[in-house]
Formats: structure tokens, sequence, C-alpha cells
């Protein structure tokens, strides 16, 4: 029989380096939207820390480590990395996301001023702290922002929108390194 | 003439540069302005409107007359002010708004003709014939009467946009910016200091003063390297604080590489920031005015603190022979630094008859200089003293009718400033930029000691407002003479004296305002011109408003000032679209398939943001409309493979999924079996049809909607705003699941066949009927499959992971080539839908309703549904309302247009015998004809009458016979099959 082939949404795309910044894919090997019942958080909570090691979220907010991370992404809550536990299902709606999104992490000594350029949400070091997350824009669509290291942030946009996403941010990296 | 004693230029880099074609000497620091100045080039340019010879007037932002164009061909840059423009090696600009040559320009002739074109002369002469305005009038005025030209090629320099926040924006980095930013940025605060300037130090630079035992200069030196060194602090140069606007938001557009050799490449042209501050201090200086007397805009004529600052800077002495004109002690300043350079200083000209000063040059107290000669450059002056008249020859004037507070910012948001009678000027009226304060001479303190000192006190509070504490370090000593101005607007004259330098207004032109009774200083404005050029009137405004108050016999307070808009100076609007042009305008959406469908040669359409195939090309087509015919028959007879992944899907779950889809759907999804699909309406509030598409229930609480391309968003923005506002007590959620899924469409009669290649379930009819759904291990893959039909043929929809995407369409377009079948796009897509009636938004464009289309029964009865309501009301339901309906030619032109209206066959094509239009249409190579899809009112009782169709854009008319919209297969057996 016929074998169908992945393919990941920044292939051929990426890695870019340029001057101090480099951008690569990352590829969790699940994302799954989680969103809570009404009535239902504590339980979730629970369940999540139970079944996958991290509590709830808050807004604005990530819990969990690399390779099992909840971030807070709006309306719902994103678990990335393993996949779901069935248990969560009796507390939320858990919907698969793990090819509606194209992500990328952007590292380097420039990435405040890579940052400024995608998105007018103020993401310098000192104001978003290591774990912080933010729903915003990149350019003209929409992104969510992980701050995941000192100097690197998981960036979150469409999986269609990738060739654009990266193209504005590389140019916003070649703009950067071009006045060093 | 270069004085070597003088200037903070950097003689160990000498550069070359051309203006107007011939090659001059400059040093790296110079501006173009200095650089021309320092060659003795007086004549730089011509004026708007007389076309009058005229130099440089200022050595600021604030310049009115130096405006030149930089660089040639796609890169060329109209209107920049030479005093700003910094010089480098290579450097081109040309003077601008004459021909054929700066000293020999014939449209000098206008000069000639002022009597006649004064203050409202266009208005007065330009009224009729009406016609004539647009065709001839203004054109001749616009090529007469100009400034530079763009190159009118697409721009190829890029411009950059770029976000900033911090706690305090410093506007201007002078004594006051300076030590306002020193202040604060020993808290801890963070600070950006923006100045416009490439060396910061504003008036420090240009002057002769010590400032703590230092020359003034090598302090501000010093102070910016104290700052640069400061990791809470960022100093931006080059960069003009435009705007203020709400929420402590300031616009800022930074020069970044129009000082350089080497434009291109990746660094931008300029970046246009948005600053984000929590409180800004505005220390922005204060801009020297002219005065009003006859012949005052000769090259040679110059602001008394340019002239210092050209000496001082620059160490540019700006003539051999000086006279100065003044009403104050600053004036003063410049013929002692002058004299004391080495320059003569033939006269210094005070209006005031005490001033209290000494010189070792002539100095005339209560005098006024009344006239001036020289037809390309000043020669002489003419002084009145006390009824004496004496012509002095010279070759530079300087002129200081005192100084205005830079308040512009202050009123971006409305504010107007206040009259200060001590210093004869406007000052900013406190709060009228929530979180900004302002500080130094912008405030009104115009001596060095005193901006010091108010910078200290407004960095105390700023830092106190935001809970930290300044050091309130020693101010540092500096000059604080006395500025003792007297109020001088004008001096009577004959000869035009000139107010704004770049739209050519006179004091004449204000008074004659005035006596028309264009009394208000906002209709004086729009009457002479007066401000509306790029300086926007930064040296003449409050001279002309003085001047109104004068004539109409108010004060100035009364008078009031012009509204200050945004920007401060002018800012591109390439800087303001900054990466936003071409593909960079809106993010590029493509299906996982879109290489493939590239490799096939398919030119793509937008839907949206989505890009998608039109058709496949086979070898030997060479029109679209053999490729679409060959692809619609493929699909009638054969099979076909369409992307619509585009399409909205949105996966809803929780225990109220059903009542929300009860609510927003006319029909019932309550009772919608588990594994089946339904196709909805959606209306509007308003009762027009929003939106429709299919959704399946998956599960007892999981349904999955998909909604059209275009109104993916618009539907999802609708389901947030029922579940939040209009019953935030459901139990449901949703989330887009757009681009989680790979979804084709493989329909025709032989889709089964192609499908059983991929899929090991029964797909048979009985076990996987018509509208049924569900989950399908599709090659190994966990995946959907969707027993629908936009084709009228046997149709399913087979959805996958988007990684799995390219992969399966590009084997399902394989093994439907075996099948003699292959990829249809959405030419074929469009024409297989209109033989079936399927609507889309040509149909459903917003003004339409269930009824129009032929639905109103989808409207259940048996519950409540948004737009319900609305729906009923009689008009909406009227028979004789526009209805879809099928059309097809039937006359001597067979050819049918999308929005070409009908009329009846007898009635003229006019609007009132209107009967209605064509939406959609395409030749149906299955029916043999073109088909369409329109409007008609009572369309559905007219089948079978014939109605004209005119495109009157197009020049097409045609026969047409009404027929039912559903053309093809009306009992629809093919898509059941």
């Amino acid at each position: 029989m016929l074998k169908l082939v992945a393919k990941s949404p920044a292939e051929g795309l990426v890695p870019i380096a340029v001057g101090a910044m480099e951008l690569n894919e990352v590829v969790p090997a699940a994302i799954t939207s989680i969103a809570c019942y009404h009535g239902q958080s504590a339980a979730l909570s629970a369940a999540l820390k139970e079944h996958h090691g991290m509590a709830l979220p808050k807004t604005g907010q990530a819990t969990g480590r690399a390779g099992a991370r909840a971030i807070w992404a709006g309306p719902s809550v994103f678990l990335v990395g393993p996949e779901p536990d069935a248990d969560l299902s009796n507390h939320a709606a858990i919907v698969d996301q793990s090819d509606s999104w194209c992500v990328l992490n952007l590292k380097g000594a420039d990435v405040e001023a890579v940052l400024a350029r995608l998105s007018s949400v103020d993401m310098r070091l000192k104001s978003m702290k290591k774990g912080q997350v933010v729903r915003s824009q990149l350019q003209h669509m929409n992104a969510i922002y992980h701050r995941v290291s000192d100097d690197s942030f998981d960036i979150y946009a469409f999986r269609s929108m990738a060739k654009t996403m990266v193209h504005d941010i590389d140019r916003a990296m070649r703009y950067i390194a071009s006045r060093a | 003439m270069r004085l070597s004693d003088y200037g903070q230029i950097d003689r160990g880099n000498a550069v070359s540069f051309r203006f107007d074609g011939k090659t001059y000497g400059g040093f790296q620091g110079d501006t173009l302005a200095s650089a021309l100045l320092a060659n003795d080039v007086r004549l730089v340019a011509r004026s708007f409107k007389y076309h009058r010879p005229r130099g440089i007037l200022s050595a600021g932002s604030e310049e009115p007359s130096a405006i030149v164009t930089v660089g040639s061909g796609v890169h060329q840059d109209p209107n920049v002010r030479a005093t700003v423009q910094e010089i480098y090696d290579g450097f081109e600009a040309n003077s601008q708004n004459r021909w054929p040559s700066l000293k020999h320009d014939l449209l000098s002739v206008n000069d000639l003709m002022a009597p006649f074109l004064s203050a409202g002369f266009y208005y007065k002469t330009f009224m009729w014939p009406r016609a004539f305005w647009e065709k001839l009038y203004e054109p001749v005025i616009r090529r007469a009467a100009g400034l530079g030209a763009l190159s009118e090629k697409p721009n190829e320099d890029t411009y950059e946009r770029a976000f900033a926040h911090c706690d305090v924006l410093v506007i201007g980095a002078g004594p006051a910016g300076l030590w306002a930013a020193y202040q604060l940025a020993q808290t801890g605060l963070d600070v950006i200091l923006a100045d416009e300037d490439f060396c910061m130090g504003g008036r420090l630079n240009s002057e002769a003063d010590q400032i703590g035992g230092k020359p003034a200069a090598d302090w501000a030196a010093d102070m910016v390297a104290t700052l640069d060194q400061m990791d809470n602090v960022r100093l931006l140069t080059r960069t003009t604080v435009t705007g203020a606007y709400d929420g402590g938001t300031y616009g800022a557009v930074e020069r970044v590489s129009h000082h350089m050799n080497d434009r291109g490449g990746d660094r931008p042209l300029e970046t246009f920031w948005r600053i984000h501050a929590k409180r800004a201090v505005l220390a922005a200086g204060a801009l020297e005015r002219t005065i009003g007397f006859s012949n005052n805009d000769r090259p040679g004529i110059m602001q008394a603190g340019a002239v210092r600052s050209y000496l001082h800077r620059y160490g540019v002495a700006t003539g051999k022979r000086l006279v100065v004109f003044g009403n104050n002690d600053n004036a003063f300043r410049t013929a002692n630094d002058l004299s004391a350079a080495g320059v003569e200083v033939a006269a210094y000209v005070d209006a005031r008859a005490d001033a209290a000063i000494d010189g070792d040059f002539p100095i005339y107290r209560g005098a006024h200089v009344t006239d001036t000669k020289g037809r390309l450059g000043l020669s002489s002056v003419q002084i009145s003293d006390g009824g004496r008249t004496h012509n002095i020859a010279a070759d530079c004037l300087a002129v200081s009718g005192g100084w205005n507070p830079t308040v512009h910012m202050t009123c971006h948001m409305n504010g107007r400033p206040t009259w200060d009678e001590t210093i004869a000027s406007f000052v900013p009226t406190a709060g009228s930029i929530p979180g900004m304060s302002v500080a130094g001479s912008a405030a009104g303190h115009l001596s060095t000691s005193a901006c010091f000192e108010s910078a200290q006190d407004i960095a105390a509070r700023v830092a106190g407002d935001l809970g930290k504490t300044t050091p309130a370090d020693p101010l540092p000593t500096a000059e604080n003479a006395a500025y003792a101005i007297e109020p001088l607007w004008a001096v009577p004259g004959k000869a035009r004296a000139w107010l704004d330098y770049q739209n050519d207004v006179t004091v004449k032109d204000i008074k004659q305002a005035a006596q028309e009774n264009f009394r208000s200083v906002e209709h004086m404005k729009r009457y002479t011109t007066q401000g509306m050029a790029t300086d926007q009137g930064k040296n003449s405004n409050v001279a002309a408003l003085a001047i109104l108050a004068d004539a109409t016999g108010r004060g100035i307070p009364d008078t009031g000032t012009t509204t200050f808009r945004p920007p401060y100076s002018p800012v591109a609007i390439a800087a303001m679209g900054g990466e936003a042009r071409g593909t960079g305008f809106a993010p590029e959406r493509f299906t996982t398939s879109h290489a493939v469908a590239k490799d096939m040669a398919a030119p793509m359409i937008e839907a949206g943001l989505w890009y998608r195939p039109s058709y496949f090309p086979e070898h030997g087509e060479t029109t679209w409309r053999q490729s679409c015919d060959r692809e619609v028959m493929m699909v009638r007879e054969n099979v076909g493979v369409c992307d619509v992944s585009t399409l909205g899907k949105i996966d809803i779950q929780g225990k109220d999924a059903a009542k929300l889809l009860d609510f927003i759907y006319t029909n019932m999804y309550s009772t919608l079996k588990v594994g089946r699909v339904r196709y909805g309406l959606m209306l509007r509030e308003d009762g027009h049809v929003m939106d429709d598409g299919t959704t399946a229930r998956l599960g007892e609480n999981h349904y999955v909607m998909t909604t059209t391309t275009a109104a993916a968003g618009l539907v999802m923005r609708h389901l947030d705003f029922v579940t939040q506002c209009l019953h935030p007590e459901w139990d449901v959620s949703f989330i887009s699941v757009t681009e989680q899924w790979a979804q084709f469409a493989v329909a025709g009669p032989r889709a089964r066949d192609l499908l059983s290649n991929f899929v090991e379930d029964d797909i048979s009819n009985d076990a996987f009927g018509f509208m049924q759904c569900g989950a399908m291990n599709v090659m190994g893959v966990a995946g959907r499959l969707f027993r629908i039909s936009f084709s009228g043929e046997m149709g399913y929809e087979v959805a996958v992971p988007a990684r799995y995407g390219e992969s399966l369409f590009r084997l399902l377009v394989a093994k439907a080539k075996e099948l003699g079948g292959g990829a249809y796009g959405m030419e074929a897509l469009n024409v297989l839908r209109i033989e079936k009636g399927f609507i889309t938004h040509a149909e459903i464009h917003g003004r339409t309703t269930a009824f129009d289309i032929g639905m109103e029964r989808m409207i259940s009865a048996k519950k409540d549904c948004i737009g319900k309501t609305a729906a009923a009301r009689p008009g909406m339901v009227d028979p004789d309302r526009e209805c879809l309906v099928g059309l097809k030619p039937v006359g001597t032109v067979k050819q049918l247009t999308a929005g070409a209206h009908l009329f009846n066959e007898g009635d003229a094509a006019t609007r009132a015998n209107d009967q209605g239009y064509i939406t959609s249409v395409g030749y149906s190579p299955t029916l043999g004809h073109f088909m369409g899809l329109g409007f008609l009112r009572n369309g559905p009782n007219r089948i079978g009458e014939h109605v004209k169709m005119v495109d009157h854009l197009r020049g097409v008319e045609a026969v047409c016979e009404v027929i039912d919209p559903v053309a093809f297969d009306p009992e629809g057996g093919r898509l059941r099959a």
C-alpha cells in the first residue's frame, strides 16, 4: 500500500542564521487545545498535574518544562509535547492542533530588537520573564509568543502562513544585523 | 567661508559632493547647508509660488527655503531640507522648482505678476467656467508652482517599522533634555532620549558658552557619552518625535541611512517608531522667528541663531560683511560672536531704543532694517535710524525677532498654548498631553541656566510619579543672560515683506485677509496659505497671527493659534507604511498542496489571503477555458481532485454545542444524528444571509462546522459574540481547525474507485451514504471522511492532518490520472456549482435573504434563531423581490457577464426599468452554453420568460431565458449514486 509522507510546517524555510540571531523550527510531538468546561478548572488542573506533571497555567503564563508544557493560548490552553491523556476530556474540550501551528524558536542576543519589529507588545527581557506567554501579532498575522529561555522565544503562527512568518522574522533579523 | 579655529566638523575626513552638477568639498559632520555656505553658495532654491531666489534661513529642521532633491532615479528624494541632510562622499543634490536653472528661472516671471497673485487670487480668478478648474487652471497652476518631484518609479528603498517601550521618553537632547535624561536615568528608570539631529546637544553645539567650566559642546558630548554607558538609557539620534498620541504613544521617524553612501541592502532607509512611554519630557527647545520687512527673503538673510550655529558648529562664516537686526539681547550675541571670529560686523541694528549693549562695531538703537538689495543674493541693507536712512553694503543679514518655544507636540491632542507676555511668545499649557511634561526653552525658559533648572525640576517630578527619587545633582554652571525682548513683528515698508518663505505669504497678504473678513486665524491660514507648506510655518506663524491680531484690533491671546497637528516635521508615507507593501501588505496563506499545484503549472488566484489554483493546464491547452472545460467534463464523466482546505473548519464541543448550532443556523442541528452531515444557513441579526456550509456531527457533543473560505473569520467572530455576549452561560467551546486538516474533494462517477485505493473501510453507498461522515483510516493515518458534494457528482471530502496534505494530494492526483481523471481548480469548481445552482458569496453577498435564494423553508418554524424575526418582515418576503434564477442566452449573443443587469425585453436599459442582476456566470461544457445565476424580480415565477441582459460597463447585451437555477441533474441522483 501507498504511504503518506509527513512534512513539517517550516520545512525548507529554516534554519536561518543572521548576525547574532538564529531561527529554528520546533516540531512538538503534539499540540492539543484544552478548553475547560464550566466549573471544571480545579479538576482539570489536577488531571493535568496527575497525567502530565504540570498545573493549568494562568493567563499569560506557561507551566511544565521543555518537552511537556502547558501554555496559555487565549480561549484555551495548549498542551505542547505529550499526547493528551484521555481523562482530560472529562473536564475539557480536547482538540488536536498539532498540525495547525508553525512553531519557530527565535534565539540570540538581539532577540528584543527583533521582537520589537514584529509586535507592539513590550517583550523586552526585563518586562517578559521566562515562562510568560503573549498573544499578539507578528506583523499582520496572529501569533503566540512564549519566552522559553534567557535569550529565546517560541513563536506560534498559523501553518498556512509559515512562509510569510519566516519572511517577516528573517527580514527583521536582517534589519537588525545591518545596523551592527 | 570656512574658519579654521571654529567648528566641530571632522576636518580629517574631507568629502566631495555635487550640487546642481557642480562638485564641492566639505567635511564629515557637515550638513548640505553648512557645506554650501562654506563654499560661499548662497542661492540654493526658488520659492514655491513666485520663484523668488532663496537661500538658507536656518540651521535646523524648521528650514522653509533651502529645500532640495537628493539623489536621482528610483532613489530620488524630493523636498529634503538642506539644513538637516548630512553630506557624504559621493552625495548628490539638485535644486528644484526652477527651469532651466537656478540662476535663470523662467517662471520667476511669476514674481512680476505678484500684484495680481495676492492672497485669494485663485479663489477670485478661477471661479468660472466651472469645468476649467479641473481641466485647465489646476494643472497649469500646479505646474507653475511646486516643489520637488518623485521619480514616478516604484520605490526600491526599504522602510522599517518598530516599537519601543520605556518609562520615560525625553524628546530633544539640548541642555534640558540631556540634564533631564541624566537625572532620570540615575534613578534606574528606562529612558529613551530622542533627538532629530545627528549630533546631540541642541543649542549647546551652536554657542560660545561655557558649561561647568567646559566649552558647551564638550560638556554635551561628555554627557552623551555618560548616558551612552548606562544600560537603562537608549539614545536615538536622527530621530524626530513626530506626534503625541493616545495612551502615551509617540510616533518617531529615524533617518537610518540617509547619511550613508551605500544605500540599499538590508539596511532600512528610515524606521518609523511607535514609542510607548509611561511619561514623556518634551525638551524640544525653541525656534527663532524672523521679522517682516521689505525684501527680507534674499539669499544671505538668515536667522541670527543660525548664523551662530554655522560659526560654532560648522566653522563657517555665513558672509564677509555682516549686519545683525534684532529686538532682543540674544541677537546681540551673533554680532559679538562673529566679530570675535574676525568677521566684519557692518552694523548691529536693534529695534529697542534702550538696548543695553556695547560692542566695537556700529550699533543703531531704536532702528529698523527697512529694505534690502541684491538679486540673487544680498548686497546691501537699508537702515532707518530715527528718520535717517543708511545704505550699508553687506552679504549676510542675521535677524532675530525672538524665540518661539516648540509647543507643537503639546497641542497634538487639541490643546492650545498660552500667551506669555514676558517673552512675547506662546508657551505650553500644562496638562495638554497626559503624561507629558515640558522642560527647558520649550517651556519658555530662555537661558541655559534656566533650562537646567527646569529640567532638574521636571525630572524630579516625573521620577516621583513613577516612584523614584532623582539625585538632584548640583546644576552645571551656565549662562543666565537676560533675554529682554521687545516685540517686533513687521517693519512698515513699500515692498513685500515675507512671512512664510516657503508658501510666499507676505505681511500684506495677512492684512488683506483681515480686510476681506477672513479674521479667524484658521480662515486667514487657508485664505493666504500661511503655514501650510512642508515647514508648517515654524518661523512665521506667530508673527502672522500677531499681524492678524493687529489688523483686526484684537490681542494675540484672543486671536489664538491655528491647530498644530502631527507630524512635527515631514514624514515619508513610505516610512509609515514600512514593510507593508507588495506581498508585505498581508500574509500569504498557502495550502499544503501549493507546491504540487505550482509544479503542475497551475496559475493561482487569491481567495481571501489564500492562494488557490485556477486550473491545471495540460499539454496543448492555450487558454484557461480549454483547461476549465476539460476539468469540468473530467469531473462529470470520471473523477477530479480539488484542495478544499481553505474552507473554514471550526471544532465545536460541549454539552450546549447543539444549542449553539440551533441558535446560529436557521435549521436544526440538535436532531442531526452522529455520523451525519447537514447543510446549514446562517443569518445576520438583520435577517440577511451571513454564510452557509455543512456541519458534521462527530459525537454527542462534538460538531465540526465548515464555513466558506471568505467568511471563516467572520463566522468565528460571530460565534465569539454569541457565546460571550448573548449566551455566556452555555457550556460550549470552539476552536479553528482550518489549519489542522488538509481536506480534498474527490468528485465524479469514479470517486469511490479512486478513494478505495486510500481507505480500507467499506465506502459503498450502503455503508457510507450521502451526507454521512466519520473518522477514517487513510493509508494508516487517522483521517476523516465526509460524503458531501459541491459539484453535483458522487463526492467525498477526505481530510488528513495537514502534515500529510501534500503527500496525499500528490497521490490522489496520480491515482486519479490512472483512472482518466486528475486535479481541478477554482474555474472548474465554479462552473460545476453554477450548473447545480449552488450558491457562493457571489450570491450571498450581504444583501440577499433566505427568501431571495429560495431557502426560506430552511428557517425552522420549531425554534428561534438569529435573524429569524428580521427575516420575517413583510419586505423581506415580498414576492416582487429579486430572487435567485438561472439564465441561459438564447439570442445571437451567446455570452453572459457577471455584474450585468436584467431588463424586460421591450424596456430601455435604464435604472428605473431594472429587473435584477447577474452574480455568477460560466460556460457549461455539460450543457453546451453559457449559464448564469442571478437575481430577478419575482424570478421563480418567471421561468421560461425572456429577459434582456445589459452589461453597460463591458458593452454586452444578450437575450436570456429564465431557467431553474438547478440546471443539471435536478433530481440529484448523481450525488447519491
